[in-house]
């Protein structure tokens, strides 16, 4: 992996919340992040006929449930344990038994994916223990397969529960290692759209590498009109595919902060190759061109084949685009927002085509984000009037001061950031998670050379359309 | 596999003859079952989140508070601070050492940013049981600032939504009676309108045009000096029962002020509130003033209404809502449209409600309490319906199965309530039903 990271030291003012910058004292305002088991679920429902639980009060899976339904406006079924008061007091092994008794009889699943609340967790509920208990109280029966995560929000947000819920389905589910014995590729694309899993598959198969992705909501969570009624939706990462994991002959894991190698950080790839030697190969999150061609490299050297023609045409079209709008773009400022990988890449991207990026910043607290900020930027920076503000532990509140000191000229991020966008009459292009305001949030592609020129169309019509709506007499040519 | 779990199915009724459902609700979800209810914590933040100059502080980890960050379409005449979310954001130490200090210092460095006129500061699950003793800093805050700090009891696990409601009535009782000023003649309260798209604002109208005052709106474009003087008003006129009846009774009870329960959905409804209220105050002037208003909306809005009802005459719906009361004023609504309900549920109903609503609809019509998506589903597709009226959660559900839907709750960003929200539902169920969208979509089974 190419990195830059101990070629540049540091040239970035770090408002670091978490360890007491300048942001520490504010009280959270306007969350520019959410809770793990939201994570964990939408693992979940990327694995086939999988049903979550969240080990809690009604109201997580209720309000999770909502969260992700405006998102990708499909059925969105997650059970809850249904803690009343006296689970809190003698603990909740009894709703935990009767909701996946219930789970079991109404949906049939392959998998029940457990993980926990805060609740759950405070009061020491171990579900490891509680899927012991159950499973040996009904050896009488065929019982799905199990997944069971730690989930607690307090000791981390939305990407933490859906890292840790990859790797603990892995854990749960893989059966010993051959190592690398099938030709099976792991990958882990991390919270993406639909759009861009589907994307992914249809350059591995052009590729013609067999894979297993995990989590695969492409279709679960987009599904066609149905014409007969399903109480799961179809589609996922079939449970058989990734009992395999530990055989296969790499792991692909998107990401340079998760796959910073922190204490509390490590994804699934890199849990395989600790316990079963399983190569993990960790490029960043493939948005831009630069980080696209790591990715693609990776799978020439995998496949032993070079990059097919669409690919190719798909990068010379972008890049013919990239000149075509470069004028438009040169020098504006920006401010991005998110997932940190989603942060990292966006920057990758904007850094390639001429934007400084003013503000990054994520509601994640990882030691490793401005490294991997510091890594995409590269050469780019030097152009740059000032270094970014980068910004863990960010909220909406800190982000909106930033935004009314460094006056950029677009923020790019997920639709909360409305609220900023408004107040200042700046144009938002909305892309990663969430996208509550706008229909087609599944739809929007970030990866590859197809992302980034998705992206770079809605980055520069959203500068040209800004510009044209300003202008005192609203010109018909660029 | 089973459709309906057995240790629900008394919650399930089918309407046959004359006699009256019988509806084993008001207990807690079951477990594994995919519940459409929330928590105590949703209930209390629901009803106390459009007073709009109040700071709500969320002591919590992040998830509650960003869940609920400016969740309803409720508006605001003036202030906006309810729309932003505020968390004490707990982390592990304080789950180990308490977050008492985490929440003194969020909340004065809060109120002294925002100057609020109250705070109410939410507990969620995890509180209780590490301890956190919130009264204790509401008090010394309160002392502090100078502005009511009020604690609200909303604990996810402490029972169902809507013990969350009545935690958020005790949390308003402790404001009303803080203020003597003097209200005038014919002054109400309006309790259980949350301003959702500007509703509230129509209904003020209509009362104004009666000669009849509005003192506290609770909690639709709520103020706290107005509430917390709305002791001094001669009648609590209650809407969305559900949520507001303990504050009402509580009322009753300390200050004597009778409340009627109303409706705003539906002409029926509508125009039985605002008679109801002028017949209260006895006055045969409101009265005339009342039934002038009355006839000229009825006058202007029953032709709209025939046009749609020529091409909605006929139709199935499914109501899927939260509070029994205004399923009860859809299924009057639905039927002036000449809509059939052909199944009807809440999440939060009482027996009576139920009852109600059994002999409101026709025989073979399913009722439903706390239901599940894939009940709602079969019931739907059993009773071949072609429209849901529900809420975000049940959209999905009614467009994968090709019905028309209503969105009836938070997100509507179109008054419903009202004569002008009657046209505007009409317009909706028409928009949703006859679009032509649906001649590529739908179940197989539906068209046999």
């Amino acid at each position: 992996m190419i990195s830059f990271s101990n070629e540049i030291k540091n040239p970035y003012t770090e408002l670091d919340k978490s360890i007491g910058g300048r942001f520490a004292d504010n009280p959270a305002t306007n969350a520019c992040k959410l809770c793990a088991p939201l994570g964990a679920s939408l693992v979940f429902k990327g694995i086939e006929n999988c049903v979550p639980l969240i080990h809690g009060s009604q109201g997580c899976a209720t309000y999770i449930r909502r969260y992700l339904i405006s998102h990708f406006r499909e059925p969105m079924d997650i059970a809850s344990s249904s803690f009343a008061e006296s689970s809190t007091i003698f603990g909740g092994a009894e709703n935990f038994n009767a909701g996946i008794d219930n789970i079991i009889s109404q949906y049939t699943p392959d998998v029940v994916g457990v993980c926990t609340s805060c609740l759950s967790e405070t009061i020491g509920e171990d579900p490891g223990m509680l899927l012991g208990e159950y499973r040996s109280s009904r050896k009488d029966r065929e019982l799905p397969a199990f997944i069971n995560v730690a989930t607690p929000s307090y000791s981390g947000n939305h990407m933490d529960g859906f890292n840790a819920t990859v790797k603990a389905a892995v854990r749960c589910l893989c059966e010993n290692g051959g190592g690398a014995s099938c030709e099976m590729l792991n990958i882990f694309p991390g919270l993406v759209s639909p759009a861009d899993m589907r994307y992914l598959k249809e350059i591995l198969d052009d590729f013609g590498i067999d894979y297993m992705m995990l989590p695969d909501y492409s279709e679960s969570l987009d599904s066609p009109t149905w014409d007969e009624y399903h109480k799961l939706p179809p589609g996922g990462t079939p449970r058989k595919r990734i009992t395999q994991a530990a055989s296969a002959r790499a792991s692909l894991q998107f990401g340079r902060v998760l796959g910073g190698n922190s204490r509390d950080s490590i994804g699934a790839g890199e849990w395989l190759e600790k316990q079963f030697k399983i190569k993990c190969l960790k490029p960043g999150m493939p948005i831009g061109i630069k980080e696209s061609d790591i990715f693609f490299k990776t799978l020439e050297t995998l496949s032993g084949k070079p990059m097919p023609e669409k690919y190719k045409n798909e990068r010379g079209r972008l890049i013919d685009s990239y000149i075509d709008g470069h004028k438009y773009l040169f020098g504006k400022r920006a401010i991005i927002f998110g997932e940190e990988d989603f942060v990292v890449g966006m920057t990758a991207l904007l850094s390639e085509i001429g934007v400084h990026p003013v503000v990054c910043g994520s509601g994640g607290e990882s030691p490793h984000f401005a490294d991997a900020i510091n890594a995409v930027a590269g050469d780019a920076i030097k152009n740059f009037p000032e270094p970014p503000i980068i910004v863990n532990g960010a909220d909406f509140e800190s982000l909106l001061e930033l935004a009314l000191e460094t006056r950029p000229d677009f923020l790019i991020g997920n639709s909360k950031g409305y609220y900023i966008s408004r107040q200042m009459n700046l144009p938002l292009i909305r892309c990663g998670f969430p996208v509550h305001d706008r229909i087609g949030a599944q739809r929007l592609l970030h990866l590859g050379y197809r992302g980034a020129q998705q992206l770079f169309d809605a980055i520069t019509n959203a500068v040209l359309e800004y510009n044209q709506d300003n202008s005192p007499m609203g010109y018909k040519y660029m | 596999m089973n459709d309906i779990l057995k240790d629900r199915a008394l919650q399930i009724a089918t309407r046959t003859g004359n006699e009256e459902v019988n509806i084993d609700c008001s207990k807690a979800s079951l477990a594994g079952s995919v519940s459409q209810r929330a928590c105590v914590f949703c209930g209390s933040r629901v009803v106390l989140f459009p007073i709009v100059d109040a700071l709500h502080l969320i002591h919590g980890p992040v998830g509650c508070a960003v869940y609920t960050w400016d969740i309803r379409g409720t508006v605001s005449s003036g202030p906006e601070l309810h729309r932003q979310s505020f968390s004490t954001d707990l982390r592990e130490k304080h789950v180990i050492f308490g977050g008492e200090k985490k929440l003194y210092t969020t909340l004065t460095s809060l109120i002294d940013k925002h100057n609020p006129k109250a705070a109410f500061v939410y507990s969620t699950c995890i509180v209780g049981v590490i301890g956190d003793d919130v009264e204790a800093i509401c008090r010394k805050v309160e002392k502090e600032k100078h502005i009511p700090v009020i604690p609200v009891n909303s604990a996810g696990f402490k029972g169902s939504k809507k013990d969350g409601y009545k935690a958020a009535c005790d949390a308003l009782a402790q404001l009303i009676g803080t203020s003597d000023e003097p209200a005038p003649e014919f002054s109400i309260n309006i309790l259980g309108d949350f301003n959702l798209a500007g509703e509230l604002w129509l209904l003020e109208e209509y009362y104004r045009k009666m000669g009849v005052n509005i003192l506290a709106r609770i909690t639709g474009d709520g103020r706290i000096d107005d509430i917390r003087k709305a002791h001094k008003a001669q009648l609590n006129v209650v809407q969305c029962a559900g949520s507001m009846i303990h504050l009402a009774k509580d009322m009753e009870e300390k200050y004597g002020i009778p409340f009627k329960r109303v409706s705003y959905f539906g002409v029926e409804d509508m125009s039985q509130a605002l008679y109801e209220v002028a017949e209260f105050f006895g006055s045969s002037h409101m009265m005339e003033k009342t039934r002038e208003l009355v006839s000229e909306e009825l006058s202007k809005l029953l032709p709209v209404l025939e046009k749609y009802r020529e091409r909605l005459e006929g139709k199935k719906a499914v109501i899927y809502v939260g509070g029994a009361f205004k399923a009860v004023s859809l299924i009057k609504a639905l039927r002036l449209l000449g809509i059939q309900t052909v199944v009807v549920g809440s999440q939060t109903g009482k027996k009576e409600d139920y009852e109600i609503m059994g002999r409101l609809c026709d025989p073979g019509t399913i009722l439903v309490d706390d239901s599940n998506p894939l009940e709602l589903a079969k019931f739907a597709r059993e009773t071949g319906a072609d429209i849901f009226i529900g809420g975000v959660k049940e959209r999905p559900i009614a467009f994968k199965m090709g019905l028309g839907f209503c969105d009836h709750n938070h997100e509507r960003k179109e008054a419903l309530a009202g004569y002008v929200g009657m046209e505007n539902f009409a317009r909706e169920l028409y928009a949703s039903v006859l679009s032509p969208v649906w001649q590529f979509a739908g179940m197989k089974e539906k068209a046999l």
